[in-house]
């Protein structure tokens, strides 16, 4: 069993050391066929692991010390148990999908083997990030997956706005780390460890303070990589990196991150419910104002970006209201058909070749029947459409926000559930049927290759069935996490489903029936609040006016002013006290050796002063 | 009555003589003479020292410094002659091929 845990664990790494190997050269088609081959060897270990931690329990080992240095002891620990394993099946499950697509996808591009270099490379981040049996692997891990992300945002440099993305997404995922830093040092503070057992045996003793601010920082962690407000803007940036690098992102190794900790974190938590209580409002709230701006914005990858957020933010309400199993449920099922979105998406950019303004797309229907197939499938999923995956996870946060009597958070969701359907088929209509407005650009689209097609559908076919793997899903996990009852009566629950059935089915209907006719009039682009949901509530501009410029201005002035004239000019100062003593000293050189003579007498009676002194002070 | 103070204070005058005379003089043989008189200096102090004390050290100590200076003076002079022969002059101003 332990060799199936290292198998899983390090394949992806062997896979991103071995492809490094040829990162410079020009593209190879072997590095991708391994790289995606090693991660499938991740995959297959990572259900033997499920199967086994289903029939024997968790799996703890000790690979060896790490850091052991006074009283703080921090081995390189792994644990394989019921969460950890379900996110390494979703993680492993999708990066594999992700590599076998990237090798159709990134099929023209010159940098190639490099891509799966760091493709693999996120993926075994993400693995240490859920398997770490402590705090500090899994702040590793963390780390780990912000410096791929930037990588891979970033991949194609030679872009200003890639390069910019990145660095967006890193300095604030970086803010954010500090947060999770300070919670880490207030647990080993107050605990002496970062074993996850230790610290949550520990907790209940401590004073509810403490556990609050650690919580509270440890949230501020999750906020940043998870993508809530206010630190959402790099994740609908981040697309500016490939769309493979997008699906693994918002699907499987970044943002999922976040909600792992708070679920990770669950016995903490459920000490501080008030925390709790905050971090499902401020999910109910991301999950409307991200769908908000998700209805007016023509970028196809952005409009699924939006989702996401909005999708983490019913991750967040699960989590906060103590429905670990819950959140977990959906980020699974949403890792499934968030990544086929992404995929599918990229699919269209490809035929349209980049162009990713859905109102210059329109009836590719006819030119790609098996990639408009998959992301409506997805999209019915994201709506949350009984029988397909997202009705399963998603009805069920809005239930544990009914019965925890939070209706106003229920509110939100229900709004955010219609908002979701609408966008979802907004942007399949505007894509894949209506007029043919690429027409005028003069492209011809065509689908993906047949390999890129057949390696989506099990994402296809698990977006479909996930959900009916409920009941043993809830079994397995609420082994470890703790069990969630909902006491709502039977007709109640009906009617909730019926109404949220309801308001999804009628965002699509609203959508299909609107686009149909050719969409809304131009005159609605004019609006006020059209323009306040397309420039994302001017919060970007915000950033940049009141907190970009104004910190340019420091450093500019900390850089002319402190730096050069302060601390550069001490040093130079320095430097050239040396230089004009030594211009001085030179002179004694003068090669006359009554002059040597007399220094040397000189030299001598300074020595005997010093014995005189230094024997008198004796 | 002739005490110990009365050599150690001749040994600093001479001391000191010969110290000026590495000091000023640039006539290399002269400061062969000063380097003598330096040396000569010590070792009166030593035997000054060492009858003082009724310890023999210090008169075995002279007797080696007299046999350094004395092989130092037959090299020096060797030299010194060497280069009188090159240069005709053996002024210590004239000696300077090895400024830098």
């Amino acid at each position: 069993m332990e060799n199936y845990l290292y198998t899983a664990l390090f394949s992806p790494l062997v896979s991103s050391l071995f492809v490094a190997v040829f990162a410079a050269r020009p593209k190879m088609l072997f590095t991708g066929i391994v790289a995606s081959l090693l991660i499938a060897v991740s995959m297959i270990c990572s259900f033997v692991l499920l199967v086994d931690v289903n029939t024997y329990g968790p799996l703890h080992v000790t690979m060896m010390d790490w850091i052991t240095a006074g009283n703080l002891e921090i081995p390189f620990g792994f644990v394989v148990d019921e969460v950890s394993v379900i996110m390494m099946v979703t993680v492993t499950l999708v990066s594999t999908i992700v590599h076998i697509y990237s090798i159709g996808y990134m099929d023209h591009d010159k940098s190639f083997n490099r891509f799966f270099s760091y493709l693999s490379a996120f993926v075994f981040s993400m693995m240490i990030l859920v398997m770490s049996d402590n705090f500090v692997g899994l702040f590793i891990g963390w780390e780990g997956v912000g410096l791929c992300s930037w990588l891979l945002i970033g991949f194609w440099y030679h872009k200003h706005s890639a390069s910019w993305a990145a660095n967006e997404a890193f300095i604030m995922n970086r803010i954010a780390d500090l947060g999770m830093l300070m919670g880490l040092f207030l647990i080993y503070w107050n605990v002496g460890s970062f074993q996850y057992d230790d610290v949550f045996a520990a907790a209940p003793e401590l004073p509810v303070s403490i556990v609050v601010t650690i919580g509270i920082f440890l949230f501020i962690g999750a906020m940043g990589k998870s993508a809530q407000f206010p630190l959402h803007t790099w994740l609908a940036d981040a697309m500016e990196g490939p769309t493979p690098v997008s699906a693994l992102i918002h699907a499987a190794t970044m943002v999922t991150a976040g909600v792992y900790l708070v679920i990770r974190a669950g016995e903490l938590y459920s000490l501080i419910p008030h925390v709790g209580f905050a971090i499902a409002s401020l999910g109910a709230f991301v999950a409307v104002f991200a769908a908000s701006m998700a209805l007016v914005n023509n970028d196809l990858k952005r409009i699924i970006a939006y989702s996401t957020l909005s999708q983490l933010g019913y991750m967040f309400v699960a989590a906060g209201l103590g429905a670990y199993w819950i959140a977990l449920f959906h980020l699974m099922t949403h890792a499934f058909f968030k990544s086929l979105l992404f995929l599918g998406a990229g699919n269209v950019m490809h035929a349209m070749h980049d162009e990713l303004n859905i109102k210059k797309m329109g009836g590719l229907y006819g030119s790609m029947k098996a990639t408009a197939i998959l992301m409506s499938v997805a999209s019915v999923a994201l709506a949350g459409i009984y029988p397909f995956a997202g009705f399963f996870s998603k009805d069920k946060i809005l239930e544990v926000a009914f019965n925890e009597g939070a209706y106003g958070l229920w509110l939100a969701l229900f709004i955010g559930a219609g908002l979701t359907a609408f966008y979802s088929f907004r942007l399949v209509m505007l894509v894949f049927f209506g007029e043919k407005e690429h027409v005028k650009y003069g492209i011809h689209p065509h689908d993906a290759q047949p390999f890129v097609i057949y390696a989506l559908l099990p994402l296809g076919l698990l977006a479909i069935i996930a959900g009916f793997f409920e009941p043993m899903f809830e079994a397995f996990v609420t082994r470890l996490v703790s069990e969630y009852h909902i006491h709502i009566p039977h007709a109640t629950e009906y009617l909730l489903i019926a109404a949220t059935l309801g308001i999804a089915l009628s965002g699509i209907g609203f959508a299909v029936y609107k686009y149909k006719r050719g969409g809304f009039s131009k005159s609605l682009e004019d609006k006020a609040c059209y323009r306040l949901l397309s420039n994302q509530y001017y919060i970007p501009k915000l950033y940049e006016c009141y907190i970009m410029r104004p910190f340019t201005v420091l450093s500019k002035f900390v850089w002319q002013k402190i730096d050069m004239k302060v601390v550069d000019f001490t040093v130079d100062i320095i430097a050239k006290c040396i230089y004009a003593s030594g211009q001085e000293a030179r002179k004694i050189q003068s090669g006359n050796l009554s002059d040597m003579l007399r220094w040397m007498i000189v030299g001598m009676l300074v020595l005997l002063a010093f014995a005189i002194v230094y024997s008198a002070m004796m | 009555m002739i005490g110990l103070t009365h050599y150690l204070v001749l040994t600093g005058i001479l001391f000191s003589i010969g110290l000026v005379g590495v000091m000023r003089r640039t006539n290399l043989l002269m400061l062969f003479f000063s380097t003598e008189i330096l040396l000569n200096a010590v070792n009166i102090g030593f035997v000054a020292v060492s009858k003082f004390y009724g310890d023999l050290s210090g008169q075995m100590f002279a007797f080696f410094i007299i046999a350094v200076a004395a092989s130092e003076v037959a090299v020096g002079l060797g030299l010194l002659i060497l280069w009188y022969k090159r240069n005709g002059s053996v002024d210590l101003n004239s000696l300077q091929m090895m400024k830098g």
